[in-house]
């Protein structure tokens, strides 16, 4: 299947091996080679891919910009942004995570392997692990778990413990749970269906954490409700925090203006770019919605 | 090898392919070699800082997308003084876009912009979604030629004026833009639209109202061109649909000096790079030495006119 209608006119995207001309940029427009795009479960699907080298440097939190195949043999005009899950360098492979929602979406679903697959990055301003953080405290629903968890990656190789509370709607669709363990964190998980999600439990778990002296920092994504928790209980004891933030996406340069959000920075509400001056955010400048 | 080299007035653009205003800013270097463009062309930029429009900003329709983005910048000082030295780092020409809602504040802002990093004022008398008497100008000739006169009277700069395709005669109002000393047409804009959600029955942009942007325009601003270049002695910039090397070479044989892209970067963001590539590698092809032989090279002349006669041709 052609998942590239108009390739003739993307001959400067870099293929795994090519030669690069502008070895300098910081951000490059890849064609890479799907190696597997499985379900992992009734709604979300993993996607693996052969990238240049130069496509490597993604570090947890930043973004590529995908060039969605048609689900419907209608043009998908805009790219969709989608967080990096996992970067295996020594397989000079980028892995993705995706809930399969509208057409875009849709359209990554049919990717089959050896198919080529254009996405520009890596892009925007990933997590920051600060020198004296011990232990850290990631907590995400649905998809924000795709965001959040090469944090933990990160995290390993700085020898910085992880506690990753996972909600989920039930047990079956709990995502990243193996990945955040194999990576050495440990791992709560809070369901809809026995309650244990429920705001005043989550909170209890964090309260615990935090006397534990477990809770350096705080990560969040993906939910408004937990996000809210987070900033309240990080004001309360003076734990900073980072948020990664979603927004409708079009250009991924930060020259177009269309994925603005609203932060409050000493009092005042401003907007910022989702995919230059983030994606991820000082998680108590961020305004809730 | 094709000199793509192509002349406005007095400036050199070393091939035609620029970016279109607000679809391209600096940070786009991260991924291309702006050094390679034709020129650089600055979002357009208002007197006062501005938050711009409530979002959603942007959506997709059947044929393309619609974007409402309300001219967010952080104001004239703040421009001259941050970004027109972020642009001034690299070597081609500085195209800077400006609106405003008053005849007077224009041409007060092109005195403020005629700078020496700034090689170009491209006056945009056409942000669809502002009013035809507050700012989109260029749906009137009269406000036209009020807008222009008042800003060349202001700036020794070379004068770009970007046009709307929402106006009902753009050939007068070209005219009028000539007539008033601009040095150059930058034709078009986008074309006012409206998407309503089936969902929600609400409008699919926070501001209502949005610029379609779509490849399928290019033939309607194409004919624009054309019809504009016939009357005009000024160069003219292409703008609407370009994604590939062919439609430089089309807009150029309509009567464009140069093109600029918008849509196709967002698509490819290593779009222009490819297009420039393309764009030497065809005329090369052709034996072409110029890409400027191209400009209104159009073979509309000689047409056939008699419909038995064309009928009775190969195909
Ligand atoms: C920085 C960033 C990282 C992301 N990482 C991931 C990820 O790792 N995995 C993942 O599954 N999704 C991720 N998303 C969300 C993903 O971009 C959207 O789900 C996707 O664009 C929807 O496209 P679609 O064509 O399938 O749906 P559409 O038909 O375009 O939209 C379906 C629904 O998703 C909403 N939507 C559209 N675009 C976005 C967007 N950019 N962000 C949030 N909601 C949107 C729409 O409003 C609509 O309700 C991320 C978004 C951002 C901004
Ligand atoms: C997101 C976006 C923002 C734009 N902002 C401006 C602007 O600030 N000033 C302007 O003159 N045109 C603006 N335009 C219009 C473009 O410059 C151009 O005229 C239009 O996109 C058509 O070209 P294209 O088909 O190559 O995209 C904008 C277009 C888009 C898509």
């Amino acid at each position: 299947m052609p998942s590239e209608p108009k390739g003739k006119y993307t001959n400067s995207a870099l293929r795994a091996g090519d030669q690069d001309p502008y070895p300098q940029r910081l951000v490059g427009e890849f064609i890479g080679t799907v190696v597997s795009n499985r379900s992992v479960n009734d709604e979300y699907k993993h996607l693996i891919l052969d990238v240049h080298e130069h496509a490597l440097n993604a570090y947890a939190g930043q973004m590529f910009h995908l060039l969605c195949p048609s689900p419907d043999d209608e043009e998908v005009w805009m790219r969709r942004p989608m967080s990096v899950y996992r970067v295996d360098r020594q397989a000079g492979q980028v892995e993705f995570l995706y809930k399969v929602e509208g057409r875009g979406t849709r359209g990554i679903a049919t990717l089959a392997p050896g198919d080529d697959f254009n996405l520009a990055g890596p892009l925007g301003v990933g997590f920051k692990l600060q020198q004296g953080w011990n232990n850290i405290v990631v907590l995400g629903r649905g998809v924000g778990l795709a965001t959040l968890a090469p944090l933990s990656q990160l995290a390993a190789e700085r020898g910085i413990g992880v506690t990753a509370i996972l909600s989920a709607r039930n047990p079956a669709v709990v995502m990243s749970k193996e990945l955040f363990e194999g990576l050495g964190a440990r791992t709560i998980t809070v369901v809809d269906s026995d309650g244990s999600s429920a705001i005043e439990n989550v909170e209890k778990i964090i309260e615990a954490l935090i006397a534990e002296g477990k809770a350096d920092a705080f990560f969040t994504c993906g939910s408004n409700r937990l996000l809210k928790l987070m900033q309240r209980l990080g004001k309360k004891h003076n734990i900073p925090g980072q948020v990664a933030m979603e927004q409708i996406m079009v250009c991924g340069f930060g020259a177009c203006y269309v994925c603005m959000r609203t932060f409050e920075v000493d009092g005042q509400r401003v907007l910022r770019r989702v995919c230059r001056d983030g994606p991820v955010f000082n998680m108590q400048e961020a305004v809730g919605w | 090898m094709v000199d793509l080299s192509v002349k406005i007035g007095d400036i050199t653009l070393q091939n035609p392919v620029t970016p279109a205003s607000g679809a391209f800013s600096w940070e786009y270097n991260d991924v291309i070699d702006l050094n390679r463009l034709g020129g650089l062309v600055a979002k357009t930029i208002c007197r006062e800082p501005r938050l711009g429009n409530p979002t959603p900003r942007m959506a997709e329709t059947e044929g393309g997308i619609i974007q409402s983005i309300g001219l967010p910048g952080k104001g004239i000082e703040y421009f001259v003084a941050h970004i027109v030295p972020e642009y001034a780092k690299f070597k081609p020409p500085l195209i800077v876009s400006v609106s405003s809602e008053s005849i007077e504040d224009f041409a007060a802002l092109a005195a403020e912009l005629s700078v020496p990093d700034v090689d170009v004022i491209e006056a945009n008398i056409s942000c669809p979604t502002r009013n035809s008497t507050g700012g989109n100008f260029a749906m009137h000739e009269g406000y036209t030629r009020d807008c222009i006169q008042a800003m060349r009277a202001k700036t020794k700069k070379p004068l770009w004026v970007k046009l709307s395709p929402n106006a009902g005669d753009i050939v007068s109002i070209a005219k009028a833009a000539e007539d008033a000393g601009a040095d150059c047409l930058v034709i078009a804009n986008t074309f006012l639209s409206l998407k309503i959600r089936t969902d929600n029955f609400r409008p699919a942009l926070g501001n209502k109202f949005g610029g379609l942007v779509s490849p399928a325009l290019k033939p309607i601003i194409l004919r624009m061109v054309y019809q504009v270049a016939k009357v005009v002695k000024i160069p003219i910039v292409g703008i609407g649909g370009v994604t590939k090397a062919e439609d430089v070479v089309e807009y150029m044989l309509a009567g464009a000096s140069a093109v600029g892209v918008g849509y196709a970067g967002f698509r490819n963001p290593t779009a222009l790079i490819t297009i420039i590539e393309d764009l030497a590698a065809w005329c090369n092809e052709r034996g072409i030495k110029k890409v400027a032989e191209l400009i209104g090279a159009v073979r509309d002349q000689d047409m056939e006119k008699d419909p038995l006669v064309a009928a009775s041709a190969g195909v």
